[in-house]
């Protein structure tokens, strides 16, 4: 089962005109700049662009097409809007049961609780969205949305209007979400330290136009996409904590391309987690050093290269059937004499876990 | 008794008015002005200038016209006539289209206001969650726009008691069907009456002010008039 969505929306000085087709499961990404029309995909998935056109699935589900336009109303969607968007005249407890009541006898009265606990609100409930702070609101927002029981979540940079504590009081919420449920998440976002943390798979918007989309991860890591070339650029890898080795503080985690070396987290073992690893961490040596104080340390086969001005070079590896990049100076690239295919070792300075 | 038996009657029939007016204004406000605050139709502003002329027309112009529409000659009154009914000029019917059109703009711009700034976030949010067009006007608009009908009632009530002009030109002065107290007081003080004038003033300034209180102090946010 797939979500089809071929949708257009022409406006005097903006027009979106993609054709997906994204997986029923998981959360997909719709990321870019401001104003690439990511919001306004998702409102037309929404059924809130009255003008677009063109047409949508949910799986074996018509939503739009041609001579239909099935209502919001209608759509079976749970929506979360960028600024929580409260009732003000409504308890806690009443905006969350606002959806749920128009379902009719169709209601599975689970999902309210299931909502209500998984957002962690329940000493919440009788209170007025004016005596909640943001963050608080914003989860409301968010259990209100997946009260209503929908087929498909579509969330709007839920966390671009709360301020960064605020957003890690959220975030994990949302992965709990991803974990434990079932049912497919659109998530517009600007913010790439958020995609990196919950996408599975990404949609690459620009200017109203679909770049690329796919694996989230693999996204991160294609040299032809810009996200490659910020000063930010990273690797995603999935994970599996494999043991902690209490001496020294440490934690492993397995991955596709080898075993990795973290600082102490306290996941148990066995459960799933999310490496980060910035290029400008990872450096190259010919030989396989020995005396350093780098613990990860991966044999590698150099896959691409591209210079990024006149000073720098971002390479790609492969290490295992995992992509890394790496940020070097154009110097050594020259002077170790990287080509595609060079076999070389790729030194990781640190690692960070995402989730 | 202060108050005599015709004054009493020009209290009731006056109180009569600006309840039935006040009530139909509501009930044809309510969708006008809904419809004002979220068309994006380029003339709206033509609406809008036509619902705010009593505003500013003098009320012997409008009720001059409405004389004449509702008289027997008129477009209204005439068909009327030929329907076998009577030309509402010198009615209390034709007092109650009258105040209707007069106190129009204190009705229609508050609660357009109001429904302006409920905006159109919250009602897609109720879209999002399953409600119809009219459950979502009904269970999110008029919920929050809950203080702006309270504006417009009173505002509408209290301007249609100080009514004079539409009156005299259209209902006359017939006691006990078209005299109302700002006619009666007229009558009083052209009588050299002061003493009844005084009576009948005071109860009305008394009413008015205290109508107008309730509303400032329950609707902090109280929506001024725009012309």
């Amino acid at each position: 089962m797939s979500i089809e969505a071929r949708l257009r929306v022409e406006r005097s000085d903006f027009s979106l005109d993609v054709d997906l087709s994204l997986p029923e499961e998981g959360i997909t990404a719709v990321f870019g700049p401001s104003g690439c029309g990511k919001t306004t995909l998702l409102r037309a998935m929404a059924g809130l662009e009255r003008d677009a056109r063109g047409h949508l699935w949910i799986g074996n589900e018509c939503w739009q097409d041609e001579r239909r336009f099935l209502p919001t109303h209608k759509r079976r969607l749970g929506y979360v809007f960028q600024e929580p968007s409260l009732f003000p005249h409504l308890t806690v407890a009443r905006n969350l049961s606002y959806g749920l009541r128009r379902l009719g006898d169709d209601a599975p009265p689970v999902a309210l609780d299931q909502a209500v606990e998984l957002l962690g609100i329940g000493h919440l409930l009788e209170r007025r969205p004016h005596q909640l702070s943001g963050g608080e609101q914003q989860r409301v927002a968010i259990a209100r949305a997946l009260a209503s029981d929908p087929a498909i979540l579509l969330l709007d940079e839920p966390l671009a209007a709360v301020d960064q504590d605020r957003k890690q009081e959220i975030l994990p919420y949302l992965e709990r979400l991803h974990r434990e449920l079932s049912m497919p998440v659109i998530y517009v976002s600007h913010a790439r330290d958020e995609v990196a943390r919950l996408a599975d798979h990404m949609v690459l918007l620009e200017e109203g136009r679909a770049r690329a989309t796919g694996d989230a991860k693999a996204l991160f890591s294609r040299l032809d996409l810009p996200l490659a070339h910020g000063p930010d650029t990273e690797t995603v890898i999935d994970a599996t904590v494999a043991g902690h080795d209490a001496e020294f503080g440490l934690t492993w985690l397995d991955t596709a391309a080898g075993r990795f070396v973290a600082v102490r987290q306290d996941l148990p073992k066995g459960s799933p987690a999310r490496l980060q690893v910035l290029a400008r961490d990872v450096s190259i040596t010919l030989g396989r050093p020995t005396d350093t104080s780098i613990l990860n340390l991966f044999p590698a086969t150099v896959d691409t290269m591209v210079d990024e001005g006149s000073a720098q070079t971002t390479v790609r590896l492969r290490v295992g059937t995992v992509p890394m990049l790496a940020r070097i100076t154009r110097k050594s690239a020259v002077e170790l004499g990287l080509e595609s295919g060079s076999n070389v070792y790729a030194q990781i300075k640190s690692v960070a876990l995402l989730r | 008794m202060i108050l005599t038996e015709a004054d009493l009657t020009a209290l009731w029939v006056t109180l009569k008015l600006a309840t039935i007016t006040t009530m139909i204004l509501l009930l044809v406000g309510t969708p006008l002005a809904w419809w004002l605050a979220r068309t994006r139709w380029r003339f709206r502003f033509v609406v809008e200038a036509i619902i705010a002329l009593p505003l500013v027309l003098p009320p012997t112009v409008l009720g001059f016209y409405l004389l004449i529409a509702l008289g027997p000659a008129g477009p209204v009154g005439g068909l009327m006539e030929a329907l076998g009914g009577q030309s509402l000029a010198f009615t209390f019917a034709g007092l109650v289209i009258g105040s209707v059109l007069y106190s129009m703009p204190f009705v229609i711009q508050p609660l357009q206001n109001a429904f302006s700034a409920v905006g159109r976030r919250p009602m897609e949010v109720a879209a999002t969650l399953r409600a119809s067009p009219l459950d979502r006007f009904l269970t999110v608009a008029l919920p929050l726009a809950a203080p702006g009908f309270l504006t417009a009632a009173v505002l509408g009530f209290a301007h249609t008691l100080g009514e004079f002009g539409v009156v005299l030109m259209i209902g006359g002065n017939i006691p006990g069907s078209t005299q109302v107290v700002s006619i009666a007081v007229y009558d009083h003080v052209e009588a050299l009456d002061y003493t009844r004038a005084h009576w009948l003033s005071g109860g009305l300034l008394l009413m008015s002010f205290l109508m107008l209180v309730a509303v400032y102090a329950l609707n902090r946010r109280f929506w001024v008039i725009k012309p």
